[in-house]
């Protein structure tokens, strides 16, 4: 992967009446990279992706790709490619010929041999040579989806831009097929964005994920720093499950749940405060003299969580390798810690 | 199983039921347009049908019908299917008041229309042409509430917008993803209303008769006139011929049979 920037996203506002979709949005991506736009429904993550694309015209702000602004430059001259959300091949067309669509649209229209060429070799990289001759209606959603991939890729595009485009399929096919996006990026190298509301989807895939709220990129980082180091606590909150547990912060330090841990920059300094703490980093042990006792175990095949009260009547959800819970079942007196991890303080507000 | 054996039963008898309330008037056409006619026939004959080529006025009534016919099929697919496409595309909130306008010609009745329409047709046919061709202006309007329902009705049963962004960001201009995507997409909607249409035209006659027309229509009326066995073989030449042209429509709709769907 290459480090120059390649796609900047500058400043952009769009507002759809008083709703402001992107409010002043900034993101950079560099040369064949791949960034997911990860938010809660509304965030305009969608109305980014669009405008990148020239699908959505923006009130403000400048999109450069590959050091040419093309803001006002027509979605049919942008070299985009495209995956919606809706299965979006062209049903009078064959998964070959919707392969090819972009091929005959060229202003030096590829030969037929060529574009046939390019065509086999997409659709072997999706894994349907077998299925060029079938019509839309005869694929199920997930081929579908590969051959809308093929179709975008077809035309090598400066940036490829997918717009939920598992969000249709069922949960299997989605994590196959998000892999295999992944393998077919990184073999191309194709500079990538992702826009998703599943966290999973995008923590998995993304060489980093920005996590949007109302129109603006609270945070973009590489996943594992965006799990375990969030700036603010909408990101705490929104990525991973947290326990909120309120807890005095103290120069730069929390007491919580007895254990004195760090807090993470952007927290609050002094003051009462309610510590995010994620489920793996508390500690249970069983213990008689404990604190809390174990309310419920639900098992998740390699983990188990284990939802946890504690003698103060609070519940918190702590999650743990399932070879450590022998003997932690509903009822169990344990002992609650958290383990050395800096936290999120948010204002108790 | 007793269910199905009812189900079936009664989906025989309505299917037989509306043949039937079909077939036999068309039947009892044939019947009386082969009956002796005046002194010289004594028995069943093919006379009135043997003699539909030496009509006067018949076969250029039958072209002229049929060229406003194609004129009208022409104004369709170049200027009401890409209007309604652009504006289910362009301009959602033109919807409404498009769908009005496209039902105005069934809510006023033909006599009202030709009362309206006439001075423009005198001011045509004395300044510009008297061909009854231009009839396929006032056809145009009046095909209007069939062809705007099954282009709109073919075209929510597809996802346009998101084709058409598809085609866009695939790099075709506007002409060429209407033409190219969104029009083959809805070719069966298209088809219909055309056929409807043409149906329609051919079949016309209050208009053209009170304009002073001679289609199609107005010939034959003007034959049954002078002798109905003629006009009746005529009339059902020309039902067969238009159920024969919206027989081609589900032809078209044919497609290949589902393969196989794997699991991705």
């Amino acid at each position: 992967m290459k480090s120059s920037t390649y796609v900047q996203l500058m400043d952009l506002a769009k507002f759809f009446g008083k709703v402001k979709a992107l409010d002043g949005l900034n993101l950079e991506i560099a040369e064949g990279e791949l960034v997911a736009l990860l938010g809660p429904s509304g965030c305009g993550k969608t109305t980014a992706l669009r405008a990148l694309a020239g699908l959505q015209e923006l009130d403000r702000g400048q999109l450069i790709v590959d050091g040419k602004d093309v803001t006002f430059q027509n979605a049919n001259k942008r070299g985009m490619g495209m995956v919606f959300q809706a299965y979006s091949l062209f049903p009078h067309m064959t998964a070959r010929e919707n392969v090819e669509y972009g091929l005959t649209l060229r202003a030096h229209k590829t030969a037929s041999d060529k574009r046939k060429a390019r065509s086999s070799e997409l659709l072997e990289l999706v894994g349907l040579s077998t299925h060029a001759n079938h019509y839309p209606h005869q694929l199920s959603g997930g081929q579908q989806q590969r051959i809308a991939l093929a179709r975008a890729l077809a035309i090598s595009p400066k940036v490829l831009l997918l717009d939920e485009p598992l969000s249709a399929l069922d949960a299997k096919v989605r994590t196959q097929l998000r892999e295999e996006i992944r393998r077919i990026q990184l073999e191309l190298g194709t500079t990538t964005l992702f826009v998703t509301h599943d966290q999973e989807e995008a923590l998995s895939i993304a060489d980093r994920v920005g996590v949007m709220r109302n129109g603006q990129l609270e945070q973009i980082a590489a996943p594992s720093e965006l799990y375990d180091r969030p700036v603010t606590a909408f990101v705490a909150e929104f990525v991973g499950l947290t326990n909120p547990i309120s807890g005095t912060v103290n120069g730069g330090k929390i007491e919580v749940l007895g254990s004195v841990v760090h807090t993470l920059p952007g927290s609050i300094e002094t003051g009462i405060g309610i510590a995010l703490v994620r489920p793996e980093n508390i500690n249970v042990v069983s213990s008689n003299a404990g604190n809390a006792t174990v309310f419920s175990a639900s098992f998740l095949g390699a983990s188990c969580r284990l939802s946890i009260l504690l003698n103060d009547g609070m519940h918190v959800t702590a999650q743990l390798p399932s070879s450590e819970v022998v003997g932690l079942g509903a009822g169990a007196p344990v002992a609650v810690s958290l383990l050395d991890m800096p936290v999120f303080v948010k204002s108790n507000k | 199983m007793k269910r199905t054996w009812k189900v079936q039963t009664w989906r025989r008898f309505i299917i037989a039921f509306v043949g039937l309330y079909l077939i036999v008037p068309l039947y009892a056409m044939f019947d009386f347009s082969t009956k002796p006619y005046g002194f010289e026939d004594t028995g069943r004959n093919l006379r009135a049908w043997r003699v539909i080529p030496s009509q006067p006025d018949l076969a250029l009534a039958v072209f002229r019908s049929l060229v406003s016919a194609g004129i009208v099929m022409l104004l369709i697919l170049f200027l009401i299917v890409p209007t309604v496409i652009w504006v289910q595309l362009k301009l959602p909130k033109l919807r409404r008041p498009l769908e009005l306008l496209c039902l105005i010609p069934l809510a006023i009745p033909a006599i009202v229309i030709v009362v309206g329409i006439s001075p423009i047709y005198r001011w045509i046919s004395i300044n510009v042409t008297e061909s009854p061709i231009t009839l396929a202006g006032v056809y145009s309007m009046l095909i209007l509430p069939y062809t705007y329902r099954s282009l709109s009705a073919s075209l929510d049963a597809v996802d346009i917008h998101t084709l058409a962004e598809a085609a866009q960001s695939l790099g075709a201009s506007t002409f060429r993803m209407i033409s190219g995507i969104i029009m083959p997409t809805i070719r069966t909607g298209i088809m219909n209303g055309s056929f409807i249409a043409i149906a329609l035209v051919l079949g016309e006659y209050t208009i053209s008769n009170i304009l002073n027309y001679k289609t199609f229509q107005v010939v034959i009326s003007q034959i049954g006139r002078s002798n109905g066995s003629v006009a009746v073989s005529v009339s059902l030449a020309s039902i067969l011929f238009v159920l024969i042209l919206l027989l081609l429509v589900p032809a078209t709709k044919h497609r290949k049979e589902i393969l196989d769907v794997d699991n991705i």
